[in-house]
């Protein structure tokens, strides 16, 4: 070491080269300085109380809407594959009342959604639409919380209140339809490709069997696969307790670790479902029955016997709408039983307008050859129209007390779906 | 007057780049980490309150992801030297009149988006798809045979969406080397393995640090390839982070863990620098 001709380069450098001087100790100050500002301006909350009385939330919703008018104009935002890409029903708004409509399939999960929102909604701004559609869910209640939904004026809404089914009037995550009324909901079950697959599954036993082993597909969703774990238990997840979750976790662990599960998905499940990558996974009943229609694939849809999820996405318009007025009239407009009949035909998902089935058959008498079967099958679906019976058996998320609560369900379903 | 708007216009030449470098590097970064050391939750807000348990979390619960991102990152830049070098040294001596042909060919892949090209990879390794479907009907693969969700798509997907970056600088440093330089190994003797390794490999290395550079950092905190290619336990930092900013909204934790990246990719960068041997990589990788 003493010797200059076996010096170790890196203590020469280290000797020679520009060390930490005062100025860069300014520099590295006025930097933290900086930090330091910033962290003053971190992220604000803006928990709001919910009125207590009814008297109080008419008054909200006065004060919402009094001086709103009409403007003419409507900009929508819904998920892809909820509507007719030709968007016959908004054909028939505009020219019924005079009010064009923009549609944008611009929410692909309400996870994203919500963060490309809240900045805006937290700044009072306009997130460019007056109507979006939003799952029961985390973040629904996150929006209520926050303030951010206007509450509705049910005085605009008189096609809702006559002919909305009795059990989408009173939803537990929003009772009295305070800020949104349904868009459509959906049940999440099994779907399976019977070229794979010789005994249909009926239970959901039918994902743990290692017969499968590689190609059962299962959702990223924390709720919707817990519930998977819960259903499997004989557990309601809407009842379910810490515990209960553990004990689920534990289940899709161990169906993770033996390699039956090939991979778990946000969205594109139906895609390897139809060309043979997976066999069977956890599904939404509407998509399997689109792909069929659109690609005349012949994928299968189950409710298990022990029972299933149904979740309701819902229409709801943000407090910084600018044309808040329009948006309720196009709300109130999808409990037409017609345009509802309309909507059902094409996307398949449950309406929240009994009425609806009498007008499918209808028109399913008066079509022909294909169209006649789709149509009647459409009518007969339990996946559009459940009997009390299916309802029965149907389940819905659980609704989280707190943020707390919330952050400890998604870290223990979590550590399944991000291994 | 004149020796002030001398001394101004240097600064005046780089207010733009300084301003965008301010707006929409600096101001975030500072913004991720005091978002870092605070705590709370959506609804109620967060505040800054030195909160370091984002980190200690964030690593104690994510450090397999964190160790197979860079695990993952380093495979991928491996396979890409070693797919990408051959090309690049092809098309710097040997592509003559159309090098330029070669290069846009290169480059070809890039006019498609992203996610596109990875979702494509997803067609195309499809179990019964148009590559594996064949082989198993002909009884060369096992009918249960599948490289989807599996480590290697993932990494075969990284090293197939930055092989450009990787190639491009590459082809760079090989393309300046003065022929005469070879003639004159010859001149001297060397064989022409003796030529390659003593002369053309040593004038290349600055053009592999850099492919290295650009195609490690964007492979190892990548998210598109393990969600769209990958299975169960092949989930990257990239994704934890994604998920815990978009799902959890725990903007912290995601913070933490963006922070924790970038220290261990910059440790490793000059780890790396260092045993190259100067900073001359740097300068000259930069030319």
């Amino acid at each position: 070491m003493n010797d200059p001709r076996n010096q170790d380069p890196a203590f020469l450098r280290g000797m020679t080269q520009r060390r930490l001087g005062r100025r860069d100790a300014f520099r590295l100050a006025g930097l933290s300085a900086a930090g330091l500002a910033l962290a003053a301006c971190g992220v604000q909350g803006k928990r709001v109380t919910k009125p207590t009385s009814s008297a109080q939330a008419q008054s909200a919703v006065q004060q919402y809407w009094s001086g709103k008018a009409k403007n003419g104009h409507v900009d929508f935002a819904n998920w892809p594959y909820y509507m007719d890409p030709k968007h016959p029903q908004l054909k028939q708004f505009t020219q019924q009342t005079g009010i064009t409509v923009t549609y944008d399939e611009a929410i692909q999960e309400n996870a994203s959604w919500f963060a490309k929102i809240q900045p805006l909604l937290a700044a009072g701004q306009s997130i460019n639409y007056d109507l979006m559609v939003v799952t029961n869910g985390i973040q629904f209640t996150e929006l209520v919380e926050l303030g951010y939904l206007a509450p509705l004026d049910h005085s605009k809404l008189p096609n809702f209140a006559a002919n909305a089914g009795p059990r989408y009037k009173n939803e537990a995550y929003d009772p009295g339809n305070v800020y949104s009324i349904p868009w459509t909901s959906g049940m999440t079950g099994i779907a399976y490709n019977p070229k794979y697959i010789d005994t249909p599954p009926t239970s959901y036993a039918a994902l743990w069997d290692p017969k499968y082993k590689g190609k059962v597909g299962m959702m990223a969703d924390s709720q919707e696969i817990g519930n998977f774990g819960m259903f499997l238990l004989g557990v309601d997840p809407e009842k379910s307790t810490p515990a209960d979750w553990e004990k689920a976790a534990a289940k899709l662990k161990e169906q993770r670790d033996a390699g039956i599960v090939r991979k778990y998905y946000d969205q594109g499940y139906v895609d390897p479902l139809g060309k043979g990558d997976i066999w069977l996974c956890q599904a939404w009943s509407g998509d399997i029955f689109q792909k069929n229609i659109s690609e005349g694939t012949d994928l299968k849809f189950v409710i298990p016997e022990e029972g299933a999820t149904i979740w309701t996405d819902n229409m709801m318009i943000p407090k910084t709408a600018a044309n808040p007025v329009d948006a309720i009239m196009l709300m109130d407009f999808f409990y037409d039983p017609q345009i509802a009949a309309g909507l059902a035909e094409y996307i398949n998902y449950v309406t929240p307008v009994p009425a609806a089935q009498a007008i499918i058959k209808a028109d399913a008498a008066k079509a022909k050859g294909d169209e006649q079967k789709t149509l009647e099958e459409v009518a007969d679906s339990p996946l559009v129209f459940p009997s009390e019976a299916d309802y029965a058996k149907l389940r819905t998320y659980r609704t989280f007390k707190n943020t707390d609560e919330q952050k400890q369900y998604e870290n223990i379903f979590q550590a399944i779906t991000t291994s | 007057m004149r020796t002030l708007r001398a001394r101004l216009t240097p600064y005046a030449l780089v207010l733009p780049g300084g301003l965008w470098l301010a707006i929409f590097f600096v101001i975030p970064t500072l913004v991720m980490l005091s978002l870092s050391l605070q705590s709370g939750n959506v609804v109620d807000g967060f505040a800054f309150t030195w909160n370091w348990h984002s980190y200690v979390d964030g690593i104690t619960t994510y450090h397999n992801q964190i160790v197979r991102s860079l695990l993952y990152g380093l495979s991928a830049t491996i396979i890409q030297i070693v797919i990408g070098f051959p090309v690049a040294y092809w098309i710097a001596f040997k592509g003559g009149s159309r090098k330029s042909v070669y290069l846009f060919l290169v480059l070809l892949p890039f006019l498609v988006s992203f996610v596109l090209r990875t979702i494509s990879w997803q067609f195309l390794l499809s179990d019964n798809g148009i590559l594996l479907g064949p082989l198993k009907s002909l009884g060369v693969l096992p009918q249960d045979f599948h490289i989807l969700a599996t480590p290697y798509a993932v990494i075969g997907g990284l090293s197939y969406n930055f092989l450009p970056f990787m190639i491009l600088p590459m082809y760079v440093a090989l393309e300046r080397i003065d022929p005469r330089l070879l003639e004159a190994a010859q001149d001297l003797y060397a064989s022409k393995v003796q030529t390659f390794l003593r002369v053309v490999l040593p004038l290349s290395l600055p053009g592999v640090f850099a492919g290295v550079l650009m195609t490690f950092v964007p492979a190892s905190s990548d998210y598109v390839n393990s969600s769209v290619l990958g299975g169960t336990n092949t989930t990257m930092i990239g994704n934890v982070i994604q998920n815990q900013f978009l799902v959890n909204q725990d903007y912290p934790v995601a913070s933490a863990l963006s922070f924790t990246l970038m220290a261990l990719l910059l440790v490793g960068i000059f780890v790396y620098a260092r045993a190259l041997g100067t900073e001359d990589v740097l300068e000259v990788a930069a030319r």
